[in-house]
């Protein structure tokens, strides 16, 4: 290890690391950070640029037109409904396995963690795809449903449920590690003491996981709010009615309409920004991934 | 604790129960759904789907472009994480910050952003097009998009192996009279090399499934620059609900062998810290 608290680099390491500082190395140094600010820059500085670029190319008012539009309307509608439904379930989804795995032991619990994992290793046209198997109109229950008069697919239930399993695991591989380093003693006193299920829930265990917790709900609601893949695949692309706003980034983009496309892409990427910073606050906070 | 063994701790039954029946109904049965389709086609009607000439040829860019890209993060996210790990430099914790970007950015938004950058008439794109390489629309951007979006996974789990590799020991190879060359070599590669293959799985993992980012850019063309994850969705719009199935299946297969190889990576990294007494 360095020197205590001195940074990699700096003045005071490298007095510790006499004969570091070579011209080699500074050479080394500089052309290694310069090949990374450079790869950095072509492939996320750009992109991110060119969003809003194109967004207000055409000035201000133009770039809030493209909010007028009902169709972008109901789609920021959609999305925001689906990760209203979305990310509750999956937060208490999360509680609950994390709660299971942690504080008990249990045949087939290493199984059980690797089955939780599973949605994010499947690719999201399958995710996709699976909801059609089951329940479209040619799928296992799609005879069914057509019957009854029940539409899943090509609906927002389609969609509710593709974006429920794409963000299945968020939650709940941040708090099934740090509950289980965090151990059971505080609970088993609280309830030793007398104290209820919920109250020592509620008491006990919630603030010491709050971190964890937020950490989970920010990636979970950042993916809800995104996916594109899965959402695609079971939408039905009905323009006012199924469309999210990342596939109104897609309709309005094959319409030519680069504005529209884009304005609505500078909202997502506000997000995917926001979604960074509240990351590193937490981590500032104190939260490390396991 | 053991299993068996009384605990005071309230709601194994609800909690689990609640965890297994809502991981039945939400991950398992649609998988179920999935794998019983695919095993109830016949033969040679799956066979004409896994094997027809356009889906190998959505084999061939979606496997070997996700290997090329996993192989270039390889290389960029060893130079990156080694930078945010070694160096002190303006602008650091930014850089850190920002890595995570792909995960975060919707990958309609990195899709229809990265072939505005890289058309033609594009930022970049202009200036590749002078010395004629053309990004957007070609293979190459089907690979570009890989990159970005494994990107992530090749620098996070290199940077904390980085951090832990003990300079005291870089340090004793320097005074025993190696080159810089050479304790890299010896030093620093053995003690990342679990992490640097858990990344390069991980990036190839992701784009091999990835579809929102890369279908913007590659152009669609069957045979050319389709995807297998597109060819899936063509299949869908056709109501070709067992070719869709059967080719799902080939992707899922390859999913769980890449799973299977991050797991023994990690129990061989794993294992590898505690023999070098890490």
């Amino acid at each position: 290890m360095t020197a205590a608290g001195a940074q990699p680099g700096s003045l005071e390491e490298l007095a510790t690391r006499p004969g570091r500082e070579t011209l080699l190395a500074a050479l080394g140094r500089r052309s290694l950070i310069g090949i990374s600010v450079g790869f950095l820059a072509a492939l996320l500085l750009a992109p991110v640029a060119v969003v809003f670029a194109t967004a207000f190319r055409n000035g201000f008012q133009v770039y809030l037109q493209a909010f007028a539009d009902p169709d972008t309307q109901a789609a920021i509608r959609l999305t925001l409904l689906t990760a209203l439904v979305v990310v509750p379930v999956n937060t208490v989804f999360g509680l609950a396995a994390a709660w299971a795995i942690a504080k008990f032991e249990f045949r087939g619990k290493s199984l059980l963690i690797t089955l939780i994992d599973l949605p994010i290793a499947i690719s999201p046209v399958i995710s996709g795809l699976l909801f059609v198997l089951l329940f479209g109109m040619r799928g296992w229950f799609g005879a069914w449903l057509a019957a009854n008069g029940i539409s899943i697919v090509f609906a927002i239930p389609g969609i509710m449920l593709a974006t429920l399993f794409v963000t299945f695991p968020y939650v709940a591989r941040e708090l099934i590690p740090l509950m289980q380093q965090l151990g059971n003693d505080e609970e088993e006193a609280a309830i030793t003491l007398g104290a209820g299920a919920w109250m020592t829930f509620f008491r006990v265990t919630l603030p010491k996981i709050r971190w964890g917790l937020l950490y989970g709900v920010i990636l979970c609601n950042a993916r809800a709010m995104g996916e594109f893949g899965a959402v695609s695949v079971v939408s039905g692309h009905i323009r006012g009615l199924t469309n999210t706003m990342p596939l109104a980034i897609e309709a309005l983009y094959n319409d030519y309409d680069f504005t529209g496309a884009f304005a609505v892409a500078s909202l997502l990427t506000l997000l995917a920004v926001a979604t960074l910073v509240l990351k590193s606050l937490v981590e500032r906070a104190g939260y490390r991934r396991r | 604790m053991r299993e068996g063994q009384p605990t005071v701790l309230p709601g194994f039954g609800l909690t689990l129960g609640f965890t297994t029946f809502f991981l039945s109904a939400v991950v398992l049965l649609p998988l179920a759904a999935l794998a019983l389709l695919a095993a109830s086609t016949p033969l040679h009607q799956l066979l004409d789907a896994v094997a027809s000439p356009r889906a190998l040829a959505s084999y061939q860019l979606s496997f070997g472009g996700a290997l090329l890209a996993a192989c270039i993060n390889l290389v960029f996210g060893f130079i990156i994480a080694w930078t945010l790990a070694r160096y002190e430099f303006p602008g650091r914790k930014l850089m850190d910050a920002m890595i995570d970007l792909p995960f975060a950015l919707p990958t309609a938004v990195s899709g229809i952003a990265l072939t505005a950058v890289f058309a033609n008439n594009g930022w970049l794109g202009r200036y590749l097009d002078m010395v004629g390489i053309h990004v957007a629309y070609t293979r190459l951007g089907v690979i570009l998009a890989m990159t970005l979006i494994g990107m992530p996974f090749a620098v996070r789990t290199v940077q904390p192996a980085l951090l832990e590799v003990q300079r005291d020991l870089e340090d004793a190879a320097e005074t025993l009279g190696a080159g810089r060359w050479y304790v890299f070599r010896r030093v620093i590669v053995p003690a990342v090399l679990p992490a640097m293959l858990t990344g390069f799985t991980l990036a190839f993992a992701r784009a091999l499934g990835e579809y929102g980012s890369i279908i913007f850019i590659s152009g669609n063309l069957p045979m050319k620059t389709e995807i297998t994850p597109l060819l899936i969705v063509i299949h869908l719009e056709e109501f070709d609900y067992r070719g869709a199935a059967a080719l799902g299946f080939v992707m899922l297969a390859a999913s769980f062998v890449i799973l299977l190889t991050i797991n023994l990576l990690q129990a061989w990294g794993r294992d590898r810290m505690v023999r070098r007494g890490q």
